[in-house]
């Protein structure tokens, strides 16, 4: 029976784990690569990094940590972050990635999904989606109030005309009225969550899959960051609406949240970061808790 | 005298590369039929899809090399696509034809079989437990069940049952392991099955020398 799985995910700036990991015995917390090492000892059954690198001088240092994991750790590594074109894509799979995940260019540009899922096939292409409850006072995250221009156009990169065609494109392709999707329970952000992209999660989660994403990374932006569990309603939304694995992240603060995602809210695989960086828990506990409810988990060998 | 690792073009080998130099055996990746042929032993690994896989074979002109290899009796090991490039053909790629090393193709998981998907998620992604056909050498030290790494949409369907090796379930058993004689494929992926993986691998690379 295929297990669920249990993904602990580090963000990486500049080559270097961003807010501490408290592991008894580290040499350097600071390096993600040890980190990596000790996840992959107590069982983690994928590792995720995350990199937040903002300057663009600095973005290969993930290719660093990447290479240099990939001779250490053998399971899969999932990279994202700040990856916008197929050679990125490349240069990341070729230094030992197993996938990666995509965010704010594939919301740019959908097709990037479909030329990386052409040239490196559907199972390492994830399409990464943090998705926030629609209210009308987030719509679209308004003007900047020095220059009066729409806040998507900037975090998108396009001025108003080139925004205004790609909200056409994207109307066209989510089948729908107006690409706000009237109805819509759940809209897509980006810029870490600040900017409502006007995109409905559930039809965004089925366009992408059907372009060529082979699994989905589910973030909900309303519970991240809050330790009180996933949005299970959205998490079980999204997995139902596709037929490829979906990743539940964002909220994780106990290992029940971990059991409801994987159950109540349909997910294959939980992703979690606090809970286990902290030393709150092990791998190895989490699965032996799952275990013990009955969920399909991996024994750590 | 280095295993050899075909390079034909498609990703991943560079972890495949890297759990060999973590057993301490000696593997290189070979671009060309004369390096092939000058290997004692080869592995077939593959990440992609099965057209162009047969495709990067053919261009690179590995594809006759790879069925002359398997008869000569020396051993050869195909890893998720590489294993599935053994087999005669696939759903994926309706004409192209594979090696033929192994007799029987390759489906897509939600064939008829499978109970029109079910519910099933395609790629069949993660881990997975394995049932053990007979007990091969690959297989040496490991318990019934051992969990390895999947990802793959398709699976083969061997057209001898005595072919296959070992067995997982994902609404229904398939087959996850296939071989004869020197020949041995797995449709996971034992670099990145951490322990179990290794093991698999590091068998394989003892009874080179058996």
């Amino acid at each position: 029976m295929l297990a669920k799985r249990i993904i602990p995910c580090l963000d990486v700036k500049e080559g270097r784990v961003v807010k501490g990991v408290n592991f008894e015995g580290l040499r350097d917390a600071g390096d993600p690569v040890e980190v990596a090492r000790r996840y992959d000892e107590q069982g983690a059954d994928e590792l995720c990094f995350l990199d937040i690198t903002a300057s663009h001088e600095s973005r290969d240092t993930i290719l660093d940590v990447v290479e240099r994991t990939a001779a250490q750790c053998f399971c899969p590594v999932t990279v994202g972050g700040g990856i916008r074109t197929v050679d990125d894509i490349r240069r990341l799979l070729r230094a030992g990635a197993d996938k990666v995940s995509i965010n704010s260019a594939a919301v740019k540009n959908p097709d990037l999904l479909a030329e990386g899922a052409q040239a490196f096939g559907a199972q390492c292409m994830v399409l990464a989606i943090d998705a926030k409850r629609f209210t009308p006072y987030n719509a679209l995250g308004g003007v900047d109030s020095e220059d009066g221009v729409p806040k998507l156009c900037k975090a998108l990169g396009m001025g108003i005309r080139e925004m205004l065609d790609w909200q056409q494109a994207m109307k066209k392709r989510l089948g729908g009225s107006s690409p706000m999707g009237k109805g819509s329970r759940w809209h897509v952000f980006i810029h870490g969550g600040r900017i409502d992209t006007g995109l409905d999660a559930i039809k965004w989660a089925q366009l992408g899959v059907q372009l060529g994403a082979g699994e989905i990374l589910l973030t909900s932006m309303d519970a991240d960051g809050t330790k009180k569990g996933y949005d299970l309603e959205l998490t079980r939304a999204i997995a139902e609406a596709v037929d490829v694995p979906v990743i539940a992240s964002g909220g994780a603060g106990t290992l029940d949240h971990l059991a409801a995602a994987l159950t109540e809210g349909k997910a294959d695989a939980a992703l979690a970061a606090s809970i286990f960086h902290y030393g709150q828990h092990t791998i190895a506990e989490a699965k032996a808790f799952l275990k013990a409810k009955g969920i399909p988990v991996r024994e750590v060998p | 005298m280095a295993i050899a690792i075909v390079d034909y073009g498609l990703g991943n080998l560079r972890s495949v590369e890297k759990a060999f130099a973590h057993l301490g055996a000696e593997a290189k990746l070979v671009t060309s039929a004369a390096e092939l042929d000058a290997a004692p032993a080869a592995v077939l690994p593959g990440v992609g899809a099965f057209g162009d896989g047969m495709a990067g074979l053919d261009q690179r002109g590995f594809s006759g090399p790879l069925r002359a290899y398997a008869a000569s009796g020396r051993p050869l090991l195909g890893i998720c696509l590489g294993l599935q490039l053994f087999f005669e053909r696939s759903d994926e790629a309706p004409g192209v034809a594979g090696l033929g090393i192994l007799p029987g193709e390759v489906k897509l998981f939600k064939g008829a079989a499978f109970g029109a998907r079910g519910g099933l998620k395609v790629p069949h992604m993660g881990w997975n437990g394995l049932t053990f056909a007979s007990s091969h050498p690959l297989f040496e030290g490991l318990e019934e069940g051992s969990s390895v790494y999947f990802v793959h949409s398709f699976y083969v369907a061997p057209g001898a049952q005595d072919t296959v090796l070992a067995t997982s379930d994902y609404g229904g058993r398939f087959c996850a392991a296939a071989g004869k004689g020197a020949v041995a494929g797995c449709q996971f992926h034992p670099e990145k099955s951490q322990r179990v993986g290794l093991r698999i691998l590091e068998n394989w690379v003892k009874s080179l020398s058996a």
